[in-house]
């Protein structure tokens, strides 16, 4: 069923992106409630973070616990840049996404040479390094207390100060992040990606630089999530360590194979239900975590690979017009 | 005397204790192909591993055309030009038959990651071009129809061909056929047979280890016969055939 729904998905691909996109541009004129637009904007928040961890965990296979860690280093960079040295945001949002680059480097230099279960063990131990370092180095980080007061994000004097704009913000950063994962799994960078979660072994006799393409996707995925971190500090003007604590790891991790590995529209499908989910299970209180969990526990028994994890939507295209071309054939 | 394309001198692979190969010689030249046969245990595949840089021997040297390459990292003597397919059938199981052989030409392309993530325009003819390329080479190979099947789909018989069409994708000057008939049927072996000697003909010399003598005997110009680890014949094979040495290899001893 799933895979006749895919087929007419790939078939109607343009109608039902442009559709996607009018709805996501109409959606803050529609529903001018500050509440409604938050939830949005923090689904778009999350769907450039499933996006980054999929290319790591989905394209590359390589489980990474340790994301929140990255998150909260460009949210912290930003936040420290904008506030104590009064940084234009702009410029604070780009060095982000190079701090969060650069702890991946530093890292994944080490630790991606592991295989499997140890580069997974490791990520999460880091992500509980950062968070202890941002709990106790008091000068730096105002620890416990947090950062207060960081400012709107603001480019070339427009300032970003209402939710309609901060919203247009995340929907930019997301097309942008969608470009970029699409771009390059469709490239002969993507299938030499692919080929080493398939393969190492084959993929390095084949001619393919593991080690150099594993930390060149490490460090791409720690970039976009610590711009996300950087937007995130922005958005909500407060950042503590306990937002970037391992759950939100877990959470994040829960998203991109609640959607599918290695699919970019599942990333989408994951960060916009499980951000929504749980508003709409709002007025059922105190049961709201037990359907959550419950509901969970049901797609990893039917689905283990997440919804569209199975689907390649790239290979549904090339069979449908395949056979496209061999029924004009007979019928000439 | 045509040109020496591979050539190892005097291999030694220890693994702790025990000898997997010890003081191997051997060449491949232009145009040739060559079969290394052995009894199970001999270090056939080990002497493939060194060759193709997954093991580093302990003591001697591999050269590709002149190169010492001795020591290098598998991908670099792949894109030099030592291409391999496995004993053990490892193609990428979750991409389409061309999919696995476009990733075979990853050594030979060259769009860097901001050109992909941009999408230039040199980078979509690169791409355009490595999929005709792909689709030749599957012609070769004789399972062009396939090429959006997943890889994994294909019957037995066709996955090795595909890995052997993945392998000429990164356009090799040496060809490495790691048992390349075993578990087929007789059908499927003289099919291979045909595609050994049209890519010999295309001017691919081939290096293959080899369980079956018939497919050996009738395809290789030369053979090489480890043992124990160590090379203990090497000529035609009709001179392999009359050797007493391989005979009680393979055989024992009279008593």
């Amino acid at each position: 069923m799933l895979e006749k729904l895919a087929q007419k998905m790939v078939k109607y691909r343009i109608p039902l992106i442009a559709l996607a996109l009018a709805c996501a541009v109409l959606l803050p004129f529609l529903f001018p409630d500050k509440y409604v637009i938050r939830i949005g904007t923090l689904s778009l928040l999350f769907i450039m973070i499933t996006l980054s961890l999929n290319l790591m965990v989905g394209f590359l296979g390589q489980m990474s616990f340790g994301h929140a860690a990255f998150y909260g280093i460009g949210a912290y960079t930003a936040a420290i840049l904008t506030t104590t040295y009064q940084v234009p945001f702009l410029v604070a949002f780009i060095l982000s996404g190079v701090m969060a680059g650069l702890f991946g480097l530093l890292l994944g230099l080490p630790v991606l040479k592991l295989k499997g279960y140890y580069f997974t063990i490791i990520t999460m131990v880091f992500c509980e390094i950062i968070r202890v370092v941002e709990l106790n180095w008091m000068s730096l980080t105002r620890g416990p207390l947090g950062i207060m007061a960081i400012p709107k994000p603001e480019i070339f004097g427009f300032l970003f100060d209402s939710p309609q704009r901060l919203y247009f913000f995340a929907l930019v950063m997301v097309i942008l992040s969608t470009l970029v994962v699409h771009n390059l799994m469709n490239s002969r960078i993507g299938y030499a990606i692919l080929s080493i979660r398939d393969d190492e072994l084959a993929a390095e006799a084949m001619g393919i630089p593991v080690f150099r393409f594993k930390m060149v996707i490490f460090i791409i995925s720690s970039m976009m999530v610590g711009l996300a971190g950087a937007f995130y500090a922005a958005y909500t003007s407060y950042i503590d360590p306990s937002s970037f604590a391992a759950s939100q790891s877990n959470n994040m991790l829960v998203m991109v194979i609640f959607g599918g590995l290695g699919n970019v529209v599942g990333s989408f499908i994951g960060a916009i239900v499980l951000t929504v989910l749980p508003e709409l299970l709002r007025s059922l209180a105190q049961y709201r975590q037990l359907i959550y969990g419950v509901l969970l526990v049901v797609l990893m028994m039917v689905k283990p690979q997440g919804l569209l994890g199975d689907i390649n939507f790239k290979y549904i295209r090339q069979r449908m017009e395949r056979k496209d071309s061999t029924t004009e054939e007979r019928e000439k | 005397m045509s040109e020496v394309i591979l050539k190892t001198e005097h291999i030694t692979q220890r693994f702790g204790g025990l000898v997997a190969l010890s003081d191997v010689s051997m060449e491949v030249r232009a145009g040739e192909i060559i079969g290394i046969i052995g009894p199970n245990g001999a270090g056939k595949t080990t002497l493939f591993n060194v060759i193709t840089g997954m093991y580093n021997a302990t003591e001697g040297s591999v050269s590709l055309l002149g190169q010492n390459v001795t020591g290098w990292k598998p991908h670099k003597i792949t894109a030099l030009g030592f291409a391999r397919t496995f004993q053990n059938i490892r193609l990428y199981p979750r991409m389409s038959v061309r999919d696995n052989v476009i990733s075979g030409m990853h050594c030979h392309t060259k769009s860097g990651v901001l050109a992909s993530i941009f999408n230039t325009k040199s980078k979509r003819l690169e791409d355009k071009k490595c999929e005709e390329e792909a689709d030749e080479i599957l012609k070769i190979l004789d399972i062009y129809k396939d090429r959006f099947e997943m890889s994994t789909s294909l019957p037995y018989g066709s996955q090795r061909k595909l890995e052997i069409a993945r392998a000429l994708a990164t356009h090799p000057k040496l060809l490495l056929l790691d048992e390349p008939a075993a578990g087929m049927n007789e059908q499927e072996t003289e099919d291979l047979a045909n595609i050994v000697h049209r890519l010999k003909d295309m001017g691919y010399p081939i290096l293959l280890i080899e369980h079956d003598m018939k497919f050996v005997m009738n395809i290789c110009e030369r053979l090489y016969v480890l043992n124990n680890g160590c090379m203990i014949a090497s000529g035609t094979p009709d001179e392999i055939k009359v050797n007493p040495e391989v005979i009680e290899a393979y055989l024992g001893k009279e008593e």
